[in-house]
């Protein structure tokens, strides 16, 4: 439990400096102070637990049904990094309180970084991968929102852009990753996995899951060639600097690495991609570092250039690597977050960063210079100062290396080369700034900061010269049980020493130091090299690459969308012939084993009917009429194909659904020209048109006859095992309907209301233009309502109503039932509506269709609830039969009632559409709230 | 007689196909309608044909699969509803554009004299159903 209030105490803390904006400065910045030093409390009360070896859990059901739950467990590993968020994220409060002036937003500032250190708590404490992720991607949005903090800046808003894109990419890359760890291992629990590392590194997917995965951390702790990222985020306030971009954030990357180094490490593909990149990493960020002028700039190369020292040390391969991985984790969290303080105490009180102007300031500040030069020192790796114990296990665990075979050799001369760079860097930040001549034209007269804003930097500074001299008493526990976490076993031998004799380290060492003298006093010929190149700002070529994929997007979308619907529409088309016809070309035998039915004559002409109808359609589909008629012919033909294969509930439906659809089409040709021109496109069009028809068509063909011969793997049994005894009906297709799959049709009518809806609201205040004469010139017909129509229509009403009513009934059992019933019944009113016209059926049936179509809706969907008073699931059907003296034995069923909505929407829907869209040809306009 | 139910199928889908991608609204609905019944067949022939086998129980010895028809039957009420609407917006896309494209943008290459008539009283209708909807108090319908 304690574990999760160390991620819980702080996420509370994020609202406090907000909700208590107005209780000053320092109250604010005491109350932000409060919840991390409670977790701080907390972690610290678990560290004998930590340090014997134990590791305390928490989880607890966040989505059971995913299998997700919020899983938290404190290592050596997490404690550590615990440790530095929490301990440096108060001395950053305390500095942030002094550093950020009486215009900036203070209280939303410290909400950001307490969100971040949530988010950062997050990464390091958890143990269930995706959750790991979640936090990984809230750290950079809150990086992101305390870049661009000073928003009006416009290199902030920048910078913060690049940010978030290059270690947002990265996020989306490691979601992949650990999407494929979690389908190779079956598990998404950190513990789990890291045990599962012979799995992993076996797997198909292993190149896969490592280059995604490293893309992630790399991206994450500005590993070369991604580097770029991390200069441009120094347009943040400096306290962000300090804990996000030295201290923290970019360690998320090398934790990962270390987090997984017992699953993923182990093989020749990581050696060489993490030790590569790191020392890459690290001389290119060595030797720019040299060349800034800027305070912060150099800086953050520098930091560039650690983080690259950091993922050399995990990509080496040794245990006694990754120990030193580990405490130079440590040791640079300390003298970096010292250093960044230092330059933001000297821009804060000197007001430039600008290292050609700053000189001599050892004269007005020499308490923070001396801070400042111990800190520098350590970077550098002079001895008695922790950075120098770190660099030392480097530089010994580079001569053991046989990663590059014969030519290992150059790691070590790599890496002394690299520690020369960083001697000369700290040379020029110790030197250049504080002696070196007199200040050049500064903004303000520099001098020592406000006593508080310098005690987190002393309080660092102190650490770097314990850490340095008694390293074992200070960090040996600690870097014992990280270490430990990370080899996910025993640690080998080593010693925290100062003195180890004298031995190659040392004289790397040696040379190293010798060497950044060197290069340092002839900094002036190195600048003179340097401006030989351009320099290219990374800031221009991301710009310019954003701008690039923004135009190409766009290029690609207009090809696919410009704005013709008959062109998209040709290209889904296509889309779809290619992904359909794949598959066929594996299919050896279109025809399958299953017997087919012998050809009978009667089918035949069926079949040549329908053939010549469709293509009577198609070819004179421009004399809209004859098309027309010929659809409804292929329409007939399909409801009679219904019929023949067994399917007497369709032929039904199919058939009365004809006659509406007719009608309709009719309707709509009234308001629709009557013609279209022959050829609408041109020729090559046409031809392109139906090739690509035509190949859609056989491939439908081929499937559909390879579907056919084939023996069938149908559920059907259970439905018609049950149909009598569980629904009570002996019509299969019934009982599905209105029983077993009762909710899909409630789900259809409701479209079907929705449908019509929309056609009502369509019709609403619609201008239509009514031709006066027919396509060829002749004028309408006088008598509107033919009087033998009217006559025969009206006597057969009653007639047409019994059979809807006959249909209805014996649905349950026979072919028939709510759909069919309901369509029959429309068409016998529709019939009406076209014998007499609108008017007069709006004097004899004032019935409100939209009202019929929700009480039918209505109708159903409470039958369905019904069933929950009787304790049943939602549309649980009863049913029983009864006996009356002359009727017989008849059955009753609460499906019954749920058909009759069916029925009732139907009508609905049905007469809204065409009434309404009939009623526009009279002087009876649908007007918005009429029917 | 399977084959040939294959063949229908394929010569309905290439004749909805084409037609739907024509440029007009008319043959694109008749083209909707008519893939509507390919698709309705296709889907129905999931249960394989049976001759004499109406899905009812003690109806006969081999029974017809009931679930594909299930399916289809709703299909078929819901194609209808799809039908009407379209048809509808084809007629609401008239009136309010002036032409019959899928497009709603190019006129057709020719125009009959009574097309020709048509335009313009769409063109003055337009104006007219402008001018109404500009007075703010009658405007009832939101402006599209």
């Amino acid at each position: 439990m304690s574990v999760f209030w160390i991620l819980l105490l702080p996420l509370v803390g994020i609202l406090l400096p907000v909700l208590f904006a107005r209780a000053g400065r320092t109250p604010v910045a005491w109350l932000t102070a409060l919840t991390p030093a409670l977790a701080l409390a907390v972690l610290l009360q678990q560290a004998p637990v930590v340090f014997s070896h134990t590791v305390p859990v928490y989880s607890a059901p966040w989505v059971p049904l995913l299998g997700l739950e919020l899983s938290l467990h404190l290592d050596g590993l997490a404690f550590l990094f615990c440790l530095l968020i929490l301990g440096i994220g108060l001395l950053v409060i305390l500095y942030a309180r002094y550093y950020l002036s009486d215009r900036d937003n203070m209280p939303l500032f410290y909400s950001y970084l307490l969100f971040f250190m949530v988010a950062m708590l997050g990464v390091v404490l958890s143990s269930n991968l995706l959750q790991l992720w979640l936090f990984w991607e809230l750290t950079s949005i809150s990086s992101f929102l305390l870049i661009s903090f000073w928003w009006h800046q416009t290199e902030a808003r920048k910078g913060a852009r690049m940010a978030l894109t290059v270690t947002g990419f990265g996020g989306l890359a490691l979601l992949a990753a650990l999407l494929l760890i979690g389908h190779v291992t079956g598990t998404y629990e950190l513990r789990e996995v890291l045990t599962m590392g012979e799995v992993l590194r076996n797997s198909e997917y292993y190149y896969a899951i490592l280059a995604l995965f490293l893309l992630g951390a790399f991206t994450k702790s500005a590993q070369f060639p991604f580097h770029f990222w991390l200069p441009h985020a120094m347009a943040a306030p400096t306290p962000v600097s300090a804990y996000l971009h030295s201290a923290t954030m970019v360690k998320a990357g090398v934790f990962l690495l270390a987090r997984f180094y017992p699953a993923l490490a182990g093989t020749e593909a990581w050696f060489v991609a993490v030790s590569l990149t790191g020392m890459a990493t690290m001389l290119v960020g060595a030797y720019i570092a040299l060349f800034k002028h800027d305070l912060k700039g150099l800086l953050a190369y520098s930091t560039v250039s650690h983080l690259g020292l950091i993922t050399l040390l995990l990509g080496l391969g040794t245990d006694l690597a990754a120990v030193a991985a580990v405490f130079h984790i440590i040791n640079h969290a300390v003298f970096k977050a010292s250093l960044f303080m230092a330059a933001g105490i000297i821009d804060h009180e000197s007001g430039t960063r600008d290292m050609r102007k700053l000189n001599g300031l050892w004269k007005y500040m020499p308490w923070t210079a001396t801070l400042a030069m111990v800190a520098a020192s350590s970077m550098a790796g002079v001895p008695l100062l922790n950075g120098f114990l770190s660099k030392e296990m480097l530089f010994s665990e580079t001569l053991d290396q046989s990663t590059l075979g014969a030519l290992s050799w150059w790691i070590p001369l790599l890496a002394t080369a690299g520690g020369a760079f960083a001697v000369a860097y700290s040379l020029r930040f110790m030197h250049d700034v504080f002696f070196n001549g007199e200040p050049i034209n500064l903004p303000r007269t520099p001098h020592e900061p406000p006593r508080y804003m310098r005690v987190p930097v002393e309080v660092l500074v102190v650490l770097c010269l314990l850490v340095g001299i008694f390293p074992q008493f200070m960090v040996g526990d600690l870097l014992n049980t990280a270490s430990m976490a990370v080899l996910q076993g025993t640690v080998p031998q080593y010693s925290l020493a100062v003195w180890h004799g004298f031995n190659f380290p040392l004289l790397m060492s040696a040379l190293a130091i010798a060497g950044g003298l060197t290069l340092y006093i002839n900094r002036r010929h190195l600048f003179d090299f340097q401006m030989l190149f351009v320099e290219h700002d990374a800031k221009y070529v991301f710009d310019n690459m954003v701008k690039r994929l923004i135009a190409g997007v766009t290029r690609l979308h207009q090809w696919l969308d410009d704005g013709s619907l008959q062109r998209s529409m040709f290209l889904l088309i296509l889309l779809a012939l290619l992904v359909s016809a794949g598959p066929l070309f594996a299919l050896v035998n279109t025809v399958g084993s299953h017997p087919q039915l012998p050809i009978n004559w009667v089918v035949g002409f069926c079949a040549m009917m329908l053939i010549i109808a469709t293509f009577v359609t198609l070819w004179w589909s421009h004399l809209r009429l004859v098309a027309l008629i010929a659809l409804s012919v292929v329409g007939l033909i399909v409801s009679i194909a219904f019929a023949y294969f067994s399917a007497p509930d369709l032929a039904l439906t199919q058939l009365s659904v004809e006659v509406v659809t007719i009608l309709l089409f009719l309707l709509a040709l009234f308001f629709l020209p009557q013609k279209s021109p022959t050829l609408d496109s041109k020729l090559t069009i046409i031809v392109r048109d139906f090739s690509v028809a035509a190949l859609f068509g056989s491939v439908i063909g081929t499937v559909c006859y390879a579907m056919l011969t084939r023996s069938p793997d149908t559920i059907s049994d259970f439905f018609v095992e049950n149909s009598k005894p569980g629904g009570g009906g002996t019509n299969v297709v019934n009982v599905i309907l209105v029983d077993f799959r009762g909710f899909d049709t409630l789900g259809e009518i409701t479209v079907l209301g929705i449908a019509a809806l929309g056609i009502y609201k369509l019709l609403a205040q619609m201008l239509v233009y009514m031709p006066s004469a027919d396509s060829k010139g002749f004028r309408w017909s006088k008598e509107r309502h033919p009087f033998l129509l009217a006559v025969v229509s009206q006597s057969l009403l009653p007639l047409a109503l019994l059979v809807s009513a006959y249909i209805f009934l014996r649905g349950h059992n026979m072919p028939g039932g709510g759909f069919i019933a309901g369509l029959i019944t429309a068409i016998a009113l529709i019939q009406q509506y076209v014998a007499h016209g609108v008017e007069w059926m709006k004097e004899r049936m004032p019935i409100n269709y939209l009202g019929l179509i929700a009480s039918g809706l209505l109708i159903a969907t409470l039958s369905g609830l019904g069933s929950w008073a009787f304790g049943r699931n939602f549309l649980t059907t009863w049913f029983d039969y009864f006996y009356l003296p002359l009727v017989g034995k008849f059955e009753l069923a609460s499906a019954m009632v749920f058909d009759f909505g069916v029925y009732l929407t139907v009508i609905g829907a049905t007469l809204l559409i065409l009434a309404n869209l009939g009623k526009l040809t009279t002087s009876e306009r649908l007007k918005v709230g009429s029917n | 007689m399977e084959f040939i139910f294959a063949v229908s199928v394929g010569v309905m889908t290439t004749a909805g196909i084409y037609l739907m991608l024509r440029a007009q609204t008319f043959p694109v609905i008749l083209g909707l309608t008519l893939l509507s019944y390919a698709v309705n067949l296709f889907l129905f022939a999931s249960g394989r044909l049976t001759v004499n086998g109406a899905a009812i129980v003690g109806h006969s010895e081999q029974l017809a699969d009931p679930l594909p028809q299930a399916l289809v039957l709703t299909a078929i009420v819901i194609g209808f509803a799809m039908t009407a609407f379209v048809l509808i917006l084809a007629i609401r896309a008239r009136s309010d554009l002036g032409n019959d494209q899928v497009d709603g943008r190019e006129l057709p290459p020719e125009r009959s004299a009574l097309e020709e008539a048509l335009a313009n009283r769409v063109e003055k209708l337009s104006a007219v159903h402008k001018a109404r909807n500009d007075k703010p108090a009658r405007n009832k319908r939101k402006p599209s």
